[in-house]
């Protein structure tokens, strides 16, 4: 009795609406923080996939006579055949002598895998969740304080322990990355889907007869689509900088794998005196992960409704 | 009257911004408010009288210009005032009231702190004298006990009393003019007529001059003395307010007032050995809350409800917010489970069925919900919204988009406007597309919850005209959930009045609404603004 006619029937509103709004793309192309952080996920990407084009040597190849050279240095080779040939390590050689370069352009594809894994794994089980304890009242509790306890555990500590049991590994750093970020995904959805229960669309839905799961999918489901895109940007980010930590503590991907936490790793001991096997893999992490959140934060402005009212 | 008025407003055009629905917001309004007198700015929604009640306030969104004209508050022109100036006469010379004195005043700030910023911005009083004006005004107001009041926060209180705190800050400067922005149309009637009633008096003992802004002619009849008629951003008619009401010359004035619906029921005839589809047996529902850890509390949301509805008849279940006449219709659509009672339709007990064996009853109860702009998913054609229920029962797509053209045409729609989106209809034509996805399902009953209460009145009278149409084409029985006893007088046949989750009165409608037993029915219809004028019985026509 509160919906008050004023604003309910309001014939301009009606008249805007009813003009072709532009599309999201649109609206997202014209968003800058959207543009730059897409274009330098767009040159990572290019950078892991094109990663045996990009003049790369075995990013795994030790060579005990070359070890920790500048970046930039430049070295001649004589084959077995003869002939000579000028090589340029264009950031370098670590304590064993690889090329830091190859191994920064490889580790480009752990990053980004583990990133968008992460980020698809949890958003993918913990909108299932969401949505089914969100909808289904006597569910909720019980999933929530569920949810709760897994919150309460800490990555790094899981991801000791998964090491431990399982031996370290691509899989076993994913899994320690998700477990915790799943609740975060199932608290955002459940919030959600607790709105647009009540929505008398969804209870027109019920009393046409409509099956709780379509429901679920037809009714609930399209409105978790945005607030999900943003928060799944945000897990993607913090997914590469967990797995570099973890790598960084030796707890991730085993060291002879490159990813950009293991090449810091390695290049810890004699920081002060080879500062580039640090810096190089470092200002790609931080690339990226800059490059993601201005993406996720760019979405938010987009796709959020309540931040796209503010004037 | 030769008073010199408080507000003189002279051919004011407030410019909407670029590609709007129509370039000007207000075009070319003029009239004015004396001392001691009351001017009701009717319209509907669009007409542009909140517009009015934003220039004259200085309050106006930075897209909306105005262009030309003057707005003379005692003969001071606001248009030209700088902010500091606006900032000076509000409060001491205007001020205003609003819709929603929830959202109006800070929820984490105690009523009595928010009289008192106005008493500290605009006065130099000391704290003690600034008390007394509060007491005095809180008093003016008729808040019982100043004391608790003043250290109460808005949501510790009533509507009626937070309105009530809003009319005593707007008025505790005493400004030369109040505009009240539809302040009464968030209340329920009773509260609505103390209100109202308080700003008569008010009026009468101050000088203010008051605009109230209404889309209600009900409370137009009940308190002004001049009422003006808004029509997209034009003024169409003004003068004292029986002579409008009355002799109404222009078009719209005649066709908006006779929309109003009348509060003398219709007789209809009807079949009373009609055959029985629905009836409750005292059903109730109790909501439990808390008790996990704490001591659970218990709220009874109905109680002993028992009626019935037969096949071509109308059932009006009537009350203010929270007498759980919107229950009771969940209830029997079996949106929530009721705790306890008896569901019996057409002989089936449905009350306590579980979700399975409830699905081939679900299709004989269809609900039209009251908020038509969130009872559509934005995001799908209303060609699949229709189509949704019959093909949850096994109708082919095909022939279930067929039956939803015949649908669309019955409610009086384009049937070629299936693949449009909600968003492209307005607020009328989204209940008739609601009310076509609920006939889709070909019900036994069709329940109405609040259907026409968000509907301008002219659009309602349509709705209402339809949803009788097809009562009696395809011969339902209808459960009509409203406040409005307007509303009810016309459409039901019968009526149950509900009042605290029980039913206090039911019967013939004709009979509740001419010989009302129930004291609670009798100060329902006393509450109801205008009651004792007939709308449309125009003289000299």
């Amino acid at each position: 009795m509160t919906i008050v006619a004023d604003r309910i029937l309001d014939p301009a509103a009606d008249a805007a609406a009813a003009r072709v709004r532009p599309g999201a793309l649109a609206r997202l192309a014209r968003s800058p923080s959207v543009l730059v952080g897409a274009v330098i996920i767009f040159f990572m990407v290019a950078v892991a996939l094109l990663a045996p084009l990009l003049g790369t040597v075995d990013p795994a190849r030790i060579d005990p006579t070359y070890r920790n050279k500048l970046p930039m240095s430049e070295r001649t080779i004589t084959m077995a055949s003869g002939a000579k040939e000028t090589r340029t390590y264009l950031m370098g050689t670590d304590s064993l002598g690889r090329d830091v370069y190859s191994r920064v352009v490889y580790g480009a594809r752990i990053s980004l895998v583990v990133g968008v894994g992460v980020a698809a794994i949890s958003v993918a089980i913990g909108l299932v969740i969401g949505l089914v304890s969100g909808y289904i009242r006597w569910l909720d509790g019980i999933v929530m304080r569920f949810m709760d306890g897994m919150m309460a555990i800490p990555g790094i500590l899981l991801a000791i322990a998964l090491v431990s049991v399982w031996g370290a590994g691509l899989a076993t750093v994913v899994i320690a990355i998700v477990v915790p970020e799943i609740p975060r995904v199932v608290r955002l959805v459940r919030s959600v889907v607790l709105t647009i229960r009540e929505e008398p669309y969804v209870e027109a839905a019920i009393s046409v007869g409509t099956p709780t799961p379509l429901i679920l999918i037809r009714h609930v489901l399209p409105n978790t689509i945005a607030p999900l895109i943003v928060q799944g940007t945000y897990i993607c980010a913090f997914a590469i900088l967990v797995e570099a930590i973890l790598s960084f503590l030796g707890i991730g991907i085993p060291p002879q794998i490159p990813t950009w936490g293991n090449i810091m790793a390695e290049g810890r001991t004699l920081f002060r005196v080879f500062p580039h096997n640090i810096l190089f893999p470092g200002v790609f992490l931080a690339l990226t992960v800059l490059a993601v959140n201005m993406l996720g934060d760019g979405l938010r402005d987009t796709l959020d409704p309540r931040m796209s009212k503010r004037v | 009257m030769t008073e010199t008025p408080v507000l003189d407003i002279s051919n004011l055009t407030v410019d909407l911004p670029p590609g709007a629905d129509r370039p000007k917001a207000v075009e070319g309004v003029g009239f004015d408010v004396r001392p001691h007198e009351i001017v009701c700015l009717v319209g509907e929604s669009g007409s542009g009288k909140s517009v009015i009640a934003q220039t004259v306030m200085g309050l106006l969104p930075k897209t909306l210009k105005p262009s030309a004209g003057k707005v003379m508050l005692q003969g001071e022109d606001v248009l030209t005032a700088g902010a500091a100036r606006l900032r000076e006469l509000r409060c001491t010379r205007m001020s205003m009231i609003f819709q929603e004195p929830m959202t109006a005043l800070n929820p984490v700030m105690t009523c009595g702190d928010q009289i008192d910023e106005v008493l500290r911005t605009h006065t130099q009083h000391d704290e003690a004298e600034r008390r007394r004006r509060i007491r005095a005004i809180l008093a003016q107001v008729r808040l019982p006990e100043p004391d608790r009041m003043i250290a109460a926060y808005p949501h510790q209180l009533s509507g009626g009393q937070r309105q009530r705190i809003m009319i005593a800050m707007a008025l505790v400067l005493e400004p030369a003019l109040l505009i009240a922005d539809e302040p009464t149309t968030a209340l329920d009637v009773t509260t609505q007529a103390q209100i109202l009633e308080l700003i008569k008096e008010i009026q009468r003992s101050h000088a203010t001059g008051v605009l109230f802004i209404t889309h209600d002619f009900g409370v137009v009849a009940e308190i002004s003395h001049r009422v003006a008629v808004m029509q997209w951003g034009r003024l169409v008619e003004f003068g004292p307010t029986r002579e409008v009401l009355s002799r109404p010359q222009h078009a719209y004035t005649r066709m908006l007032i006779s929309s109003v619906p009348s509060m003398t029921p219709r007789v209809r005839s009807r079949r009373a050995d009609a055959a029985l589809v629905l009836e409750t047996k005292t059903l109730g529902k109790t909501y439990i809350s808390g008790g996990w850890l704490g001591r659970p509390t218990t709220v009874r949301a109905a109680e002993q409800v028992s009626v019935e509805v037969r096949r071509g008849e109308t059932l009006g279940i009537v009350g203010e917010s929270g007498s759980g006449k919107s229950t009771v219709a969940r209830c029997i659509a079996r949106l929530i489970e009721p705790s306890d009672g008896a569901i019996l339709l057409g002989g089936s007990e449905i009350a306590h069925m579980g979700t399975g064996a409830l699905r081939p009853h679900r299709r004989r109860i269809q609900i039209v919900f009251q908020d038509p702009y969130r009872s559509l998913n934005p995001r799908r054609t209303v060609g699949e919204s229709i189509i949704e229920g019959p093909t949850n029962y096994g109708m082919a797509r095909a022939a279930a988009f067929a039956r939803a053209r015949e649908l669309m045409q019955l409610v009086k729609l384009d049937p070629l406007s299936l693949d449009r989106y909600p968003h492209q209809f307005s607020g009328g034509q989204r209940q008739r597309i609601c009310i076509a996805r609920a006939l889709a399902m070909e019900p036994e009953l069709l329940i109405a919850d609040e259907a026409v209460s968000a509907l301008d009145v002219s659009v309602q009278a349509q709705v209402l005209a339809l949803l009788d149409e097809i009562r009696r084409k395809l011969e339902l029985a209808m459960l009509f959930i409203t406040h409005d006893l307007r509303v009810a007088a016309q459409v039901c046949d019968r009526v149950a009045v509900m009042h605290q989750g029980r039913v206090v009165e039911y019967g013939e409608a004709a009979e509740i609404f001419t010989r009302p037993g129930h004291d609670y029915t009798k100060a329902l219809l006393a509450a109801a603004p205008g009651r004792s004028w007939e709308f449309g019985a125009f003289q000299g026509a």
